[in-house]
C-alpha cells in the first residue's frame, strides 16, 4: 500500500496545557515529515471529523496522539484498510509524570522532560506508522470443515451432535466396537432437574440413537488416530485398527541432542520403522479441527494395601460395582469407602472430583432398591455435592437403609465369610466395626492423557499435549479463564480428559468444545487468529534465504506451530500459529516478522527515541512491556497518577516471547542507559496468555547478562520483572529501583559511538 | 428507536460478567452478531470485584482485559451498559426485545479525564466496595472499568454539585436531563447469563451481620484484600482498624440451609482457603478459624486446600457455627458443636468472615419475561424456546465451569441461528 500519513495531537483531557504542542507538531513535521494537525477533543465528533475529511482527502495512515491505545478504539477506528497508530501522551506521558516530594520544588527542568518524553512517544509512534503494512490474511487453498471427534463416550457422542445439529460434517472416531464409552455401562444417572432427587434414566442410548441416525455424521469404531499431521483446516489424519501398530503412528518427539546421539548410533531411535513426522501419508483423511474426548480409566486402587482391593474378593470400584448394578441385583450389606488416607490424610481419592461423592449416593440408593432389606454404609471425609447436588444428598439421607458418617477407613479385612471395615474418629463418637458383604472403592477417574499421547500429532515437538504434568495430565494450558485452549491450536478436549466429570458437566463441556471447534475452522477461513489474539489477520513471514537452521524458533513456539525439514529449516504452519511472536524473538537471524509487527520495526522505535548525550539527568532506559498485563497496569499507574521516572520509554510488546536480544542491543548500541523486559509471571501458576513467552523471554535475557559484560558494560543494565495487571501500584517503584540503579551506574559508556 | 444492526441471526447475551461476555465473544467469534446487555455501568460482574481468582491466585482482570480487548476489536458485538430487558415477544429464531438504557447522566462525549469526578463535592457509598468507603457522586466504578465513561449519580447531586459536574467537563459530556430509553432489537435466541448476587447476610438472624462492623462477607474480604479496595489492600477490622490476631470463617453462611439457600453454593469453601492466604501474607501469626460442615475442594482443588490445612495457625472445626455474638471491645464469639468431638465450641476472635453463598440475580429481579426459572431461581435452558442459561445463572458454579457452560451456550444459540 502506497501510504500517505497524518498526524493529530489532542490538546483534551490536560495534554494541551501539559505539553508545548506546537513545539511537538513541529518536531512530527520536522523530523517525521508528517503533518500535523491539532485539535481540543480528537475523540469527538468534531476531531474524528477532522481526521475523516483527511482521509476522504487522501490519507490511509493515521498517528494519534492523545489517550492510551486501549481506549477510544471504536472511536478511532477508521477501516481495516487504513492504518492507525496511537502514541499515549495521557495515561503514560502527561499522567505518569513523578511529582516532586511534597514541600520539594519539582525539578527546573520537569516541563522539557515531559516534552522530551512527549516527542520520543510521537517519534515511535511515527516510525510505527512508516514500517506498519496492512495485513494479508493466510488462507488455506482449501479448507476441511469437518470437525473430528475422538471418543465416543458421553463426552465425545455430544460434541458430535451439537457439531451437527450447527451444520458441520462430523467425523466421529471410536476404538471400542461399540459406541458409548464408560457410560454405557451406567445403570442411572445422577438427577439433573427440579427436585434433584430422583435417579434418571442413563441418557446414552438416546444420544447413541440420534448420532447414528444423523446423516451429518459418519463414524468409525474399532479405530484409532495412528498420527494427525497438518493443521487446522487440513488435518492429514491417518488411521489404524485399534491396539495395533502401524508405520503411520506417530513419532515419538526426539530433541536435537537426542536426535545427535542417534546419528551416532549411542542411542536408539525411538521412531525407528515410522515414517518422519512430516511425511504425508497418501491414505491420510482430511479434517478441519479435532475434539478430543477419549475419556477416562478407573484408577488402580490396590496401591491401597489397607484396603484389600485385589487381594480381597469382594472388594470392588466404585465403576465395578456401577456395572454389577446394570447386569442385576446387587448385595444388601455394601460399604463404600470414599477416601483412602486412614488417619493419615482425610484426600478422597486421586482424580475423584466430587463425582464419586454422587456416585456413592446413586450406588447407595441401588443397595436399598434391590433389597428389601438392604445397608449401605458411606463412610466419607468430605460429602462433595456441589449446587443442587445437595439435594441428592439430603434426599438419600432420608433412606432408612443408607448410613453415612464421616471416618478415617483403617482396615478391610476378610472376616467369616464377610468383610469386616474397620473405621476411627466417626461422627458416632466412637470407633466403628462393619461387617459387609462387599466393599466399593471411590476410585478416581484418571484422564487417559496421563498414560497415552491420545492426541498422536504427527508435530516436530511431538505427539502429545505439552507439560501435562503442571496439570496432572489434564490438558489444562489455560485453566481459569480460558478452559478450552490447549497448546494445539485446533485440539480441543473435553469430558474424561478434562475433569472427572458427572454425564451432565460432560455434555455441557463437549458442547463447549464443539464450538471452539467450529470456532477455530471459521476464523482459520477467515485467515485470521484463535485465541488470544483472536481476529488477528497477520501472521509470522520467514525470510528463509537466510536461516541458519539453529531450530531455535521450532523449539521454542508455545505451540509447536512450526516443523522442520530434514535440514531443520522450519516449515510454518501459520493456521496452527497463535501470533505471539515467541518465534520471532527467537530468531537470532531476525528473519521472522509479522506485517504490522516485525524487528525492523520495533528497532526502528527503539533507534527513534533521541538519546541526548553527556546528561545525567536525561538517561535513557527502554522498557518492553507485554501489552496484555504490564502496559494496562502502566495506564492504571497513570490514571492513580503514581510517577514514573522520566527517563523511561515504553514499549508495548505481543508477549515478553516476542522480545528479540537484537531490540536490547540495539538500545545499548544506540547510547540507551538500561533495558527492562515487563511481562506476567511464570512458573507453575503462570499468567502468560502465550504460556511460555515470559518464561523464554527471562531466560534470553540471563544469556544477554553475558553478552553486555563482554562487550564491557554491565549486565545489570538489563533486567526482566514479573508483574501482574493489578500490580500497577508496585510497578513505578520496580521501576524508579531500576533508573535508580542506572544513575549509580552512570551513562552508558557507549553514547555518542 | 429501533436498531438496525439486529439481523435475523443475532443472539441477545444478557448480563456482561465473565459468563456474559465468554457467551458473547465465542458466538461472535465464529461470526453470529451479538447484543451484550449488562444493567451495571460497566462489564466485568461479580469477577472484577475479586481480589484474586483460586487456585492459581492470579487477578481476575487479566483475563478480564484479554476479553475486553476481544470485545473492543469485534465488530460483531454492540455492547449496552446501564440496560436491562424490558420485553421480549415474538417466538424462537425471531424475537424482538426491548431494551431499556438507564440514563448514565454522561454521554458519550465523556473523555474520562476525571474532571467532573474532581471537581463533585458530593459523596456517596461506593457500592463496588460494598459500601465499605465512598466514592464521588461523578465516578468511574474502578481504574479497569470497561466502558471506561464516568456515571452520575444524580439522586446524589446537589444543587451545587450538579452546577459543578456541568462547569468542569470541557467536553459537553455531562447531560443532567438525560431520560430513559427505550431501544428494539430483533434476536433469534437470548443468553441469560444474569449472574448471582451475595447472598443477603443481614437474613441469616444468628449471624448478627448487621449488628458489628466486625463481621463481613466473604465478598467484602475479596474488596478488603484487593489494592484497590477500601482499604488499599489492607486486612483490618473495620471500625477500629485493629491488626488481625485471630479470624474466623463460617463456611455455608446461608448455603445448604431450608430457610435460605438450600443448595450448595459451590465456591465458597475454595473461596475461604483463598482468603486465609491473604490473611496470612498479612499476618504471619494470626489464629485462623474455620467452622465448616464438609470440605467441598474436589478434584484439582484438593492440593490447594492441602497445603493451607498444614497451616500450624489455622484450626478447622467441622460444625455448623450456632450463634455470633459481638463484643464490647469489637471482637466477635462464635459457638458451634464440633460434629465430630461432641464439644462445644466458644470462640473468641478479631472478626468474622461469613461465607456468604451465591443467589441467582433472577431470583431477586424476577425474570422480565415467561422464562422458566427452577424454585430457587436459576435459570432453566429451553432449547425449544431458544433461551440458553449459562454461567450462574444456571448452577452455582466457579469460574472454570462458567467459562466452559457460557461457551457451550453460544453454540446452542449459534443452532438455533442454523435451524
Amino acid at each position: 500500500m502506497s501510504k500517505t500519513y497524518g498526524a493529530y495531537l489532542c490538546s483534551g483531557c490536560g495534554i494541551g496545557d501539559a505539553l508545548d504542542l506546537e513545539a511537538l507538531g513541529g518536531i512530527v513535521k520536522k523530523e517525521m515529515g508528517m503533518e500535523c494537525k491539532t485539535h481540543a477533543c480528537l475523540c469527538g465528533n468534531e476531531g474524528r471529523s477532522l481526521i475523516e475529511a483527511d482521509i476522504q482527502g487522501g490519507i490511509n495512515t493515521v498517528v494519534i496522539g492523545a489517550c492510551s491505545p486501549r481506549v477510544m478504539t471504536r472511536e478511532f477506528d477508521f477501516g481495516d484498510d487504513k492504518i492507525t497508530v496511537r502514541a499515549n501522551l495521557r495515561e503514560q506521558v502527561i499522567w505518569t509524570e513523578a511529582k516532586p516530594a511534597e514541600g520539594k520544588e519539582p525539578h527546573k527542568e520537569a516541563i522539557a522532560f515531559l516534552n522530551e518524553t512527549a516527542a520520543d512517544y510521537m517519534r515511535m509512534a511515527c516510525t510505527r506508522a512508516k514500517k506498519t503494512e496492512l495485513p494479508e490474511p493466510y488462507k488455506l487453498e482449501t479448507i476441511n470443515k469437518t470437525i473430528m471427534v475422538m471418543g465416543a463416550g458421553i463426552a465425545g457422542l455430544t460434541a458430535a451432535n451439537e457439531a451437527a445439529a450447527a451444520g458441520y460434517e462430523v467425523l466421529l472416531v471410536e476404538k471400542e466396537e461399540k459406541l458409548g464409552g464408560k457410560a454405557a455401562g451406567w445403570r442411572k444417572s445422577f438427577p439433573t432437574k427440579s427436585p434433584w432427587t430422583d435417579l434418571e434414566e442413563n441418557p446414552v442410548d438416546a444420544l447413541i440413537q440420534k448420532v447414528t441416525t444423523n446423516s451429518k455424521i459418519s463414524i468409525k469404531t474399532g479405530i484409532e488416530v495412528a498420527r494427525i499431521g497438518g493443521s487446522p483446516g487440513n488435518f492429514a489424519v491417518s488411521f489404524k485398527a485399534a491396539g495395533s501398530k502401524t508405520e503411520w503412528d506417530a513419532p515419538a518427539k526426539v530433541g536435537v541432542d537426542e536426535q545427535e546421539q542417534i546419528d551416532k548410533g549411542l542411542k536408539e531411535d525411538p521412531n525407528a520403522g515410522l515414517q518422519k513426522y512430516t511425511e504425508v501419508d497418501p491414505q491420510a483423511t482430511i479434517v478441519g479441527s479435532v475434539v478430543l474426548a477419549t475419556g477416562w480409566k478407573p484408577a488402580d486402587v490396590s496401591q491401597f494395601e489397607h484396603l484389600g482391593y485385589g487381594r480381597i474378593k469382594n472388594v470392588v470400584t466404585n465403576a465395578e460395582f456401577e456395572q454389577m448394578a446394570k447386569a442385576g441385583k446387587v448385595p444388601a450389606n455394601v460399604a463404600f469407602v470414599q477416601s483412602p488416607g486412614g488417619a493419615e490424610n482425610d484426600n478422597d481419592f486421586p482424580y475423584c472430583n466430587s463425582v464419586t461423592s454422587m456416585v456413592a449416593l446413586k450406588q447407595a440408593q441401588y443397595v436399598c432398591n434391590d433389597n428389601a432389606e438392604g445397608k449401605a454404609y458411606i463412610l466419607y471425609q468430605h460429602m462433595r455435592t456441589p449446587g443442587h447436588m445437595e439435594l441428592f444428598y439430603k434426599s438419600t439421607q432420608q433412606y432408612d437403609g443408607i448410613f453415612m458418617t464421616k471416618a478415617n477407613v483403617m482396615k478391610v479385612e476378610e472376616s467369616g465369610g464377610k468383610i469386616s471395615v474397620s473405621a476411627e474418629n466417626t461422627l458416632l463418637g466412637e470407633d466403628l466395626t462393619l461387617d459387609v458383604d462387599m466393599v466399593v472403592l471411590a476410585a478416581g477417574m484418571e484422564p487417559v492423557t496421563l498414560y497415552e499421547n491420545s492426541i498422536n500429532l504427527a508435530y516436530r515437538q511431538g505427539p502429545a499435549f505439552s507439560d501435562l504434568g503442571l496439570f496432572d495430565g489434564y490438558a489444562d494450558s489455560h485453566f481459569i479463564c480460558f478452559p478450552y485452549e490447549t497448546r494445539r491450536t485446533g485440539v480441543y478436549t473435553c469430558g474424561g480428559v478434562r475433569k472427572a466429570e458427572t454425564i451432565e458437566e460432560a455434555i455441557d463441556d463437549a458442547t463447549g468444545a464443539a464450538l471452539k471447534a467450529i470456532q477455530c475452522l471459521e476464523s482459520t477461513d477467515r485467515g485470521v487468529s484463535v485465541h488470544p489474539r483472536s481476529g488477528d489477520a497477520t501472521y509470522p513471514e520467514f525470510f528463509m534465504q537466510r536461516c541458519t537452521q539453529c531450530k531455535r524458533c521450532t523449539e521454542e513456539c508455545p505451540f509447536g506451530a512450526l516443523d522442520d525439514d530434514a535440514k531443520g529449516t522450519p516449515l510454518p504452519n501459520p493456521t496452527r500459529c497463535r501470533r505471539c511472536g515467541t518465534c520471532m524473538g527467537a530468531c537470532p537471524e531476525r528473519i521472522i516478522g509479522f506485517k504490522d509487527y516485525n524487528i525492523d520495526l520495533i528497532g526502528s522505535m527503539v533507534k527513534a527515541v533521541e538519546v541526548p548525550e553527556d546528561d545525567e539527568d536525561r538517561l535513557r532506559i527502554i522498557v518492553f512491556a507485554c501489552e496484555n498485563d504490564a502496559y494496562p497496569a502502566l495506564d492504571m499507574a497513570g490514571m492513580n497518577r503514581l510517577g514514573i521516572n522520566h527517563m523511561i520509554r515504553f514499549i508495548p510488546v505481543r508477549c515478553l516471547g516476542s522480545v528479540n536480544m537484537a531490540w536490547i542491543r540495539d538500545a545499548l548500541s544506540a547510547g540507551m542507559d538500561g533495558a527492562m523486559l515487563l511481562g506476567c509471571t511464570y512458573g507453575d501458576d503462570y499468567q502468560c496468555h502465550f504460556v511460555k513467552g515470559s518464561e523464554i523471554a527471562n531466560k534470553r535475557m540471563e544469556n544477554i547478562g553475558d553478552t553486555l559484560s563482554s562487550l564491557g558494560l554491565e549486565s545489570e543494565r538489563c533486567a526482566a520483572e514479573q508483574v501482574a495487571i493489578t500490580d500497577y501500584y508496585k510497578i513505578p517503584q520496580i521501576l524508579n529501583d531500576f533508573v535508580e540503579r542506572i544513575v549509580e551506574m552512570g551513562p552508558n559508556p557507549f553514547k555518542g559511538f | 428507536m429501533t436498531d438496525e444492526q439486529g439481523t435475523s441471526g443475532a443472539i441477545l447475551v444478557v448480563g456482561g460478567g465473565i459468563s456474559g461476555l465468554t457467551a458473547a465473544l465465542e458466538a461472535a467469534e465464529v461470526g453470529n452478531d451479538v447484543f451484550l446487555v449488562e444493567k451495571n455501568p460497566c462489564f466485568g460482574g461479580r469477577v472484577a470485584q475479586l481480589n484474586q481468582y483460586f487456585p492459581k491466585l492470579c487477578p481476575p482482570s487479566c483475563g478480564l482485559e484479554i476479553n475486553f480487548k476481544r470485545v473492543k476489536a469485534n465488530r460483531k458485538i454492540r455492547t449496552y451498559t446501564m440496560t436491562t430487558v424490558k420485553a421480549v415477544t415474538g417466538g424462537p429464531g425471531n424475537y424482538d426485545v426491548t431494551l431499556e438504557i438507564a440514563p448514565r447522566y454522561v454521554n458519550s462525549n465523556c473523555t474520562a479525564c476525571g474532571d467532573c469526578a474532581d471537581a463533585c463535592p458530593d459523596i456517596i457509598a461506593n457500592e463496588f466496595n460494598f459500601g465499605m468507603d465512598s466514592c464521588k457522586a461523578a465516578y468511574l466504578p474502578h481504574e479497569m472499568a470497561y466502558p471506561r465513561r464516568y456515571v452520575i449519580n444524580k439522586a446524589a447531586l446537589s444543587v451545587a454539585g450538579a452546577e459543578a459536574v456541568k462547569a468542569a467537563c470541557k467536553y459537553n459530556a455531562v447531560d443532567l436531563d438525560m431520560k430513559t430509553e427505550s431501544v428494539k432489537i430483533h434476536v433469534a435466541s437470548i443468553i441469560w447469563a444474569t449472574g448471582w448476587v451475595p447472598y443477603d447476610a443481614a437474613k441469616i438472624d444468628n449471624l448478627k451481620f448487621n449488628e458489628s462492623e466486625s463481621i463481613i462477607t466473604n465478598m467484602m474480604m475479596e474488596r478488603m484484600a484487593a489494592p484497590n479496595g477500601p482499604t488499599q489492600g489492607k486486612i483490618a477490622r473495620p471500625g477500629d482498624n485493629k491488626p488481625i490476631e485471630s479470624i474466623a470463617f463460617v463456611q455455608c453462611a446461608g448455603s445448604r440451609d431450608e430457610n435460605h439457600l438450600e443448595y450448595c453454593s459451590h465456591i465458597c469453601c475454595m473461596a475461604t482457603f483463598k482468603q486465609m492466604t491473604y490473611v496470612r501474607e498479612q499476618y504471619p501469626d494470626a489464629k485462623i478459624y474455620v467452622f465448616y460442615i464438609d470440605l467441598r475442594t474436589p478434584g484439582k482443588y484438593e492440593k490447594f486446600r492441602e497445603a493451607r490445612m498444614a497451616d500450624k495457625n489455622a484450626v478447622f472445626i467441622k460444625g455448623k457455627v450456632a450463634q455470633v455474638t459481638p463484643e464490647a471491645d469489637g471482637s466477635v464469639t462464635l459457638v458451634a458443636e464440633n460434629a465430630v468431638t461432641g464439644d462445644k465450641i466458644s470462640q473468641k476472635v478479631d472478626m468474622a468472615v461469613l461465607a456468604t453463598g451465591m443467589q441467582p440475580s433472577l431470583s431477586i429481579q424476577g425474570a422480565p419475561v415467561a422464562l422458566n426459572l427452577d424454585s430457587s431461581g436459576f435459570v432453566i435452558s429451553d432449547s425449544e424456546k431458544a433461551m440458553f442459561a449459562a454461567g450462574c445463572a444456571k448452577k452455582a458454579a466457579d469460574v472454570v465451569t462458567t467459562t466452559q457452560s457460557s461457551t457451550a451456550a453460544a453454540l446452542k444459540a449459534i443452532q438455533v441461528s442454523r435451524r
